[in-house]
């Protein structure tokens, strides 16, 4: 039996413990905002944050979870007003959306991490995320204006 | 702004309610006469089931003011499901804070066609919606007249409200809605449209897409997002080869996988059979990571049957060998043969680009609920008509009792235009008696696409002594989409020839365009903007390798060859035009010009950059419209290339959305450089190499253009809308590797660039 906190309400899971934590998300909690993309941490579409620091959900087993609190894109602002969405909106990021929060959830970590990151810091920490529509130029733009809490 | 989405019957049913709903008006096309009412005739009334533009089929108001609008094609990422709906409240006056945008579940006798693709949304529709929006605000100005007895010509429709001008009098929206449904519709013909300097959305920009807070948030339902109760989980096992079958398999490993209820075999269609399911074995579980490891876990034998033999590297070597020989004459002007014999010099270029897979980072999925003769869909696809059709041939049952409900699209590109998985959903669920979610893995996804086609371009262009060109051959050898649907086929369908070949612009004498025969081994299908991604390629190419050759600027020479401002008879009896009435979209010189010059002013053309970097320039026509792009890029002493700056005009006509389309480009730069930069499917006894994104990397952040800019010509409302989804994309390659030979002075004439800067 697996306990972990998944924003910010407990859970348990008496299931396999070598299911990916993405699958229990989705398809066991109903949490469907957490994409799957690839499924080998190539594309960071199921990026969700453990213990506060980014996650891809999609090859960490509910083994490893036990006692982490989880927290995803649902849980990532009660109003859905954390400046790195709201920054988001104000860009108008998204093109299809898909890959969106996972973007949001590692650029979220990013600016914990380091508030002022510069033009190599973004493109760095970003680069294990993949946007196939191409929104790249808009999500660097809108990491700026939430680093800059314009 | 925060707008719901729903797709439930019973929201539709209150939804409908408001204006009160009869059968749909069907139109054979829009054709509008009147002065100021867009005088311009488009094929959308030669797709299945045309056009509908009955204001009660798609808007709706309930008495609290709020006005429901329907958007019945599918979002995958073009911001259709805002722009239409958009168009409508505009022309009705309606107030965009108090307008909600429901998805339309496919129903083509209702809503008219749904095939979302051929960047057909906004040029078919336009005036379509414009004629539901001005149909129903003259609806409430006629409730308002007759509330108030006076003459409809005292009252006016303005921002939610009708006003009497003689006494100020209000009603909202609201207060009106039961009163306009009650009023006859519009005749098309009495319909006043808006004066374009009137709109307050159209062309503006100013409306971010519907969807925006729930994609910010996570509450945005993508087809993977479809939850049920008793919902099975399923991934399937297919064959490796396209034409294989199933032999035999043991499932006793994979049924002991904790989550693991079920292991069955899933019909499959011999190829070719459109769009019809590959077949295979289906693990069905609690949940699709039990599904994923049950897979794992499956012992398959497979009959690979004939197309074991294809090898992508032998292929290219016969593609290539045939576009050296004369082929099918698919568009003939003057004596080229002549022509190229007596030349003072003939400059030839062989391009070759491989297969793509789409890679929407929503891999195929679909959810079906099969209860006797009855079925349900929650899919991701472009095709929602044609899906319902397809399921209830497939199951057997009437398309009466099929409901498609069009979930958002996590990407499209033409992969889900084609509902393979919803097929497979549906027999799933048939045959476990639940309702089943059918999940593709990336690597189903890379290994069981419909690829973008692999194609062998040769160019023989004939210069005098002047250094004119006056003598051009184009051969392209690509395996057919028609393949797909019929076995055989080996030349290019009339759609494919369209896209780039016998289309070309230049204004040369002698003009030939061939296309020798190409086997098709595998699935082929639409990928955005098909055919012109090699055809742009090639001839763009050949444009910069004759400047070269020339010692021309290669803006001159494209300019030069494209001629004077004209309208272009290619000479093909019945040329296929996207669809399109030449009459209302001709091959119009002047405006290909023109979007190559703005892109020179607004991209700084000819301005010096440093060491190792490089412009280069590239146009193309398709979809309709026009799009030329620079590209700068820079290299390093290892071949690392980055991308300083691209700058793309776009003449896509009268456009709705322009921050849409300013999105869309920016995109296509992304998926142009992919393509160029690492874009390759390879085979190897018949099976797909690649996998995932390691394998079939795709550009990431770190090695996007720093800065996408986009100029969009004003094009002013009396030109005919085209195509924005798919035409940013195939000026981008070109462009990039001409930049690359400025650069360095290597020219790439095979895609995906892959190592060859590694020498440099």
């Amino acid at each position: 039996m697996i306990k972990l906190t998944v924003n910010g309400q407990e859970q348990i899971w008496d299931g396999d413990p070598s299911l990916p934590l993405l699958w229990y998300l989705r398809d066991e909690i109903g949490l469907t905002g957490t994409k799957f993309g690839c499924g080998h941490a190539l594309c960071g579409s199921c990026t969700v944050h453990i213990g506060g620091q980014a996650a891809r959900s999609c090859i960490t087993a509910m083994s490893d979870v036990g006692g982490q609190t989880v927290t995803t894109i649902e849980g990532l602002d009660p109003n859905g007003d954390h400046p790195v969405q709201k920054a988001w909106r104000q860009e108008n990021v998204p093109q299809c959306g898909f890959c969106q929060a996972g973007q949001i959830m590692q650029a979220a970590a990013l600016l914990k991490e380091n508030p002022h990151p510069s033009h190599e810091d973004i493109r760095d920490t970003m680069s294990g995320n993949i946007c196939r529509c191409g929104c790249y130029q808009r999500i660097e733009a809108a990491i700026r204006l939430a680093a800059t809490g314009a | 702004m925060y707008k719901t989405f729903a797709i439930e019957k019973i929201s539709r049913r209150a939804v409908l309610r408001g204006l009160g709903i009869t059968g749909g008006l069907v139109v054979a096309a829009p054709v509008m006469s009147r002065r100021g009412m867009a005088a311009y005739v488009t094929g959308a009334g030669k797709m299945p089931h045309g056009t509908v533009n009955n204001p009660r089929v798609f808007v709706a108001i309930t008495p609290d003011g709020m006005v429901t609008i329907i958007a019945h094609r599918s979002e995958m990422g073009t911001g259709v499901r805002t722009s239409l709906p958009m168009i409508v409240a505009d022309e009705m006056e309606a107030d965009w804070t108090r307008v909600q945008v429901r998805q339309a579940p496919g129903d083509e006798v209702k809503y008219g066609n749904q095939d979302t693709d051929g960047s057909r949304s906004t040029r078919h529709y336009l005036i379509p919606m414009r004629q539901v929006g001005a149909a129903a605000r003259m609806m409430l100005e006629a409730a308002a007249a007759k509330r108030w007895n006076v003459p409809v010509t005292e009252v006016k429709a303005v921002g939610h409200e009708v006003v009497h001008s003689g006494t100020g009098r209000k009603l909202g929206y609201g207060e009106l809605a039961a009163d306009a449904a009650a009023q006859p519709v519009v005749a098309v013909a009495d319909l006043r449209l808006k004066d374009p300097k009137d709109f307050r959305y159209i062309g503006k920009g100013r409306v971010s897409i519907v969807d925006l807070h729930d994609i910010t948030t996570g509450k945005a339902m993508y087809g993977s997002d479809t939850r049920l109760p008793g919902l099975k989980y399923a991934v399937i096992a297919r064959p490796p080869v396209v034409g294989g079958k199933l032999v035999s398999f043991d499932a006793t490993d994979a049924m002991k996988v904790p989550g693991v209820e079920k292991v069955i075999e899933v019909r499959g269609w011999p190829w070719p059979s459109k769009f019809q399911p590959l077949g295979g074995v289906a693990v069905i579980a609690r949940n699709t990571g039990a599904a994923i490891m049950g897979r794992d876990a499956l012992k398959v034998v497979w009959d690979d049957g004939a197309n074991a033999r294809y090898d992508s590297i032998a292929y290219r070597a016969e593609l290539e060998d045939a576009a050296r020989k004369p082929g099918l004459v698919v568009r003939n002007n003057g004596d080229p043969e002549g022509a190229l014999k007596s030349a003072d010099k003939v400059i030839v270029g062989e391009y070759y680009l491989p297969h793509l897979a789409h890679a929407s980072m929503e891999p195929p999925v679909a959810t079906a609920r099969v209860t006797g003769d009855k079925a349900e869909i929650w899919a991701p696809v472009q095709s929602p008509g044609g899906t319902r059709e397809d399921v209830a041939k497939t199951l057997g049952i009437s398309p009466e009792n099929v409901t498609v409900n069009v979930t958002l699209l996590g990407g499209g590109f033409g992969r889900k235009s084609k509902c393979d998985f919803a097929l497979e959903a549906a027999l799933l669920s048939k045959a476990v008696g639940a309702p089943v979610k059918v999940q593709w893995t990336r690597e189903d996804d890379v290994r069981h696409d419909f690829y973008h086609t692999v194609s062998a371009e040769r160019i023989e262009a004939g210069l005098d002594k002047s250094g004119k060109v006056i003598a051009w051959r184009h051969r392209s050898v690509a395996p057919t989409i028609a393949s797909t649907f019929a076995a055989g086929a080996k030349h290019a369908a009339p759609f494919e020839l369209g896209m780039g070949l016998v289309d070309l612009p230049f204004d040369i004498p002698n003009i030939r365009c061939e296309n020798p025969e190409a086997s098709a081994y595998t699935r082929i299908g639409w990928f955005r903007s098909v055919s012109n991604i090699p055809r742009a390629f090639a001839v763009q190419s050949m444009v910069a390798e004759i400047a070269q050759q020339t010692g021309r600027d290669p803006k001159d020479m494209l300019l030069d060859l494209i001629g004077p401002a004209r309208i272009v008879d290619t000479g093909v009896k019945d040329m296929w035009d996207y669809g399109e009435p030449l009459d209302s979209y001709p091959i119009d010189a002047g405006r290909l010009r023109k979007v190559v010059e703005l892109v020179a002013d607004k991209g700084n053309w000819g301005r010096s950059v440093p060491k190792g970097h490089g412009l280069g320039i590239a146009v193309h026509r398709s979809f309709v419209s026009y799009i030329a792009t620079i590209v700068e890029v820079a290299v390093d002493g290892k071949g690392k290339l980055t991308i300083p700056r691209v700058d793309t005009a776009i003449d896509c006509g009268t456009f709705v959305n322009p921050e849409r389309i300013q999105s869309q480009i920016e995109g296509a730069a992304i998926m142009g450089l992919s393509l160029a930069k690492y874009g390759e499917v390879t085979f190897k006894n018949g099976r797909t190499v690649q996998g995932n994104f390691d394998d079939f990397p795709v550009v990431r952040i770190d090695e996007a253009p720093i800065v996408t800019n986009v100029h969009i010509m004003p094009a002013g409302p009396d030109v005919p809308p085209s195509g924005v989804g798919e035409p940013g994309l195939p000026p981008f390659a070109p462009a990039l590797c001409n930049a690359i030979f400025a650069a360095t002075g290597k020219r790439i004439r095979s895609l995906p660039i892959g190592k060859q800067l590694e020498s440099t």
